[in-house]
């Protein structure tokens, strides 16, 4: 579904991503992971079209990403969320989840200008809809609420809602349970797996090991801007490569 | 109704300056709603009350005809210099916008056989009537109510807030602002064509800085957060003045004073309903 060749992005004389190749099947979880400064979130912005890549291609259901707006990326079908969170504080929940559904409203400016039936009508369905997707993520409740006021998980969520609104094919998370607790995490790993069920394909950078080996179907292992390993989570656990990335390499100490 | 025409004689300009400056603060309002500090309403202003003046004084339109150019010059303007300014953003923008309207007020000085220079404009027509400032007041601000509740009023907000997360929304950012800011340079130049064909004259000097300044403060002393607010601010800033008139020397200063008091203890501007219901809701509890 979509597929990353040979990527790489230098900024001046620092080359964060090498030859990055991997391609995300279809309707599977798959998971990007690796050590802090790996360059995961540099892979997202290369994909949503934020920063254009040194070199490669990226491909999603077989057009090329690089050179378009992010917005049209979006409406292609890709959709994301962000590490550090970035929902509409001022608006209301019910609001952050409509504004995902801009490019599907269709109505023109006489629906708008003159209140027409069919401005009305697709308004009203895209409210149901937000409310909707909102209970997918247990917000539901707090529609009306102003989204500032929201804790740090339910921020979260409702990024998720608000990327769902976009109507994805493909749902980029940067990690998602970053700063939950215990509980929230195991509330969201059944959220997502849900979500999956329903269609949508997943494709998450994660820190958390149990989170992303009991979700993801398939994980790359990004490490110094360079794929070091690929395969299912019993093949990345006993990979000595990844290993060695996250636990350091024993001669190492006797090199000091 | 001796009592009104009375009244009217004496007051008619002040009312219609008011309808006419909160046309300019709601032309600001739009694209402050958008998250774009621009200042070139006033330059938009001139380019209109210019445009529509030379229509009906040397080209002999009509008045109806003489708005329309007053409204599709600056829009026109808009179109072309939003495209290299619009990247920009916060006080980058201010700056530039504000460069713009120098260059405006300098080639109107420049261009003296069709502007007159310095000497300004003499002899405008007065063929703005009470209701034509109504009409235009009410139409601007059912479009402006009805654009805030549709997608378009959404991406703004969205836009305002978080404009990178508004492109992963699928929303268009530099065609919004691109439209934002053309609405808002359209209605500037309506307001000035109205004026224009009030006040006789126009002037370079009328459409400068000072103007500009004016503008920004009327929309964010009554308060950004609606319509009503710049609609307020804009009566508030033209009647200040008149009603300090009676303190003579010290009325400019206590002028500044109000403003700043109003800024001090309202910083979202007057029309804040959060802070009023705040302030009165509790008081009728108790």
């Amino acid at each position: 579904m979509l597929e990353l060749a040979r990527v790489s992005k230098r900024f001046g004389g620092l080359s964060v991503l090498q030859d990055v190749s991997f391609t995300v099947p279809e309707g599977k979880v798959f998971g990007l992971i690796g050590p802090n400064g790996a360059g995961k979130t540099t892979v997202f912005n290369l994909i949503t079209g934020l920063i254009a890549p040194s070199g490669g291609t990226i491909r999603f259901k077989g057009q090329d990403l690089p050179g378009r707006q992010p917005h049209r990326i979006t409406r292609l079908g890709l959709a994301r969320t962000f590490q550090n969170i970035r929902i509409f504080k001022e608006m209301t929940l019910i609001e952050n989840v409509i504004v995902g559904m801009h490019a599907h409203l269709g109505y023109g400016v006489p629906g708008w200008l003159l209140s027409l039936p069919g401005f009305r009508q697709q308004e009203r369905k895209a409210r149901e809809r937000a409310h909707e997707l909102l209970s997918w993520v247990g917000l539901d409740r707090k529609a009306g609420d102003i989204a500032d006021n929201l804790s740090y998980g339910e921020q979260r969520k409702l990024e998720l809602a608000r990327a769902l609104a976009t109507e994805p094919k493909l749902l980029l998370l940067d990690e998602p349970v970053a700063g939950m607790n215990s509980g929230e995490k195991v509330e969201l790993m059944a959220g997502i797996t849900q979500i999956t069920q329903r269609g949508y394909t997943i494709f998450m950078i994660e820190h958390d090991m149990r989170f992303v080996m009991g979700l993801c179907e398939r994980i790359a292992v990004l490490n110094f801007g360079r794929i070091i390993a690929e395969g299912t989570p019993d093949q990345i656990k006993s990979d000595p490569a990844v290993i060695e990335a996250y636990l350091g390499r024993e001669d190492d100490e006797v090199t000091v | 109704m001796e009592w009104f025409d009375n009244f009217w004689a004496v007051y008619s300009n002040l009312v219609l300056t008011i309808g006419i400056n909160a046309l300019l603060a709601l032309s600001i309002w739009l694209t402050l709603s958008c998250g774009l500090l621009a200042m070139a309403n006033a330059a938009f202003m001139g380019i209109g009350a210019y445009t529509a003046s030379l229509l009906t004084m040397n080209a002999g339109a009509s008045f109806p005809v003489a708005l329309l150019g007053g409204i599709a010059a600056p829009v026109a303007a808009a179109l072309i210099i939003g495209a290299p300014t619009l990247r920009l953003s916060g006080v980058y923008l201010a700056m530039a916008t504000l460069g713009f309207g120098e260059v405006v007020r300098v080639m109107i000085l420049n261009a003296d056989t069709w502007t007159g220079g310095a000497l300004g404009l003499n002899g405008i027509p007065q063929l703005t009537q009470w209701w034509h400032v109504v009409a235009a007041l009410v139409l601007v601000l059912l479009l402006l109510w009805r654009l805030r509740r549709s997608r378009i009023g959404r991406a703004f907000e969205a836009i305002k807030e978080d404009q990178i997360a508004a492109s992963l929304m699928g929303i268009g950012v530099m065609a919004h602002k691109m439209l934002a800011f053309a609405l808002g340079a359209g209605i500037a130049g309506l307001a000035g064509a109205l004026n224009a064909h009030l006040t006789f004259f126009i002037g370079p000097s009328e459409f400068g800085f000072d103007r500009g300044v004016d503008i920004l403060t009327m929309a964010i002393l009554g308060g950004t957060g609606g319509l009503s607010g710049p609609v307020l601010g804009a009566a508030i800033i033209t009647l200040l003045p008149e009603l300090l008139r009676s303190f003579k020397d010290f009325r400019l200063m206590l002028n500044g004073a109000i403003l700043v008091l109003i800024v001090l203890f309202l910083p979202k501007g007057i029309w804040d309903p959060m802070r009023l219901r705040q302030w009165f809701g509790r008081a009728g509890v108790r």
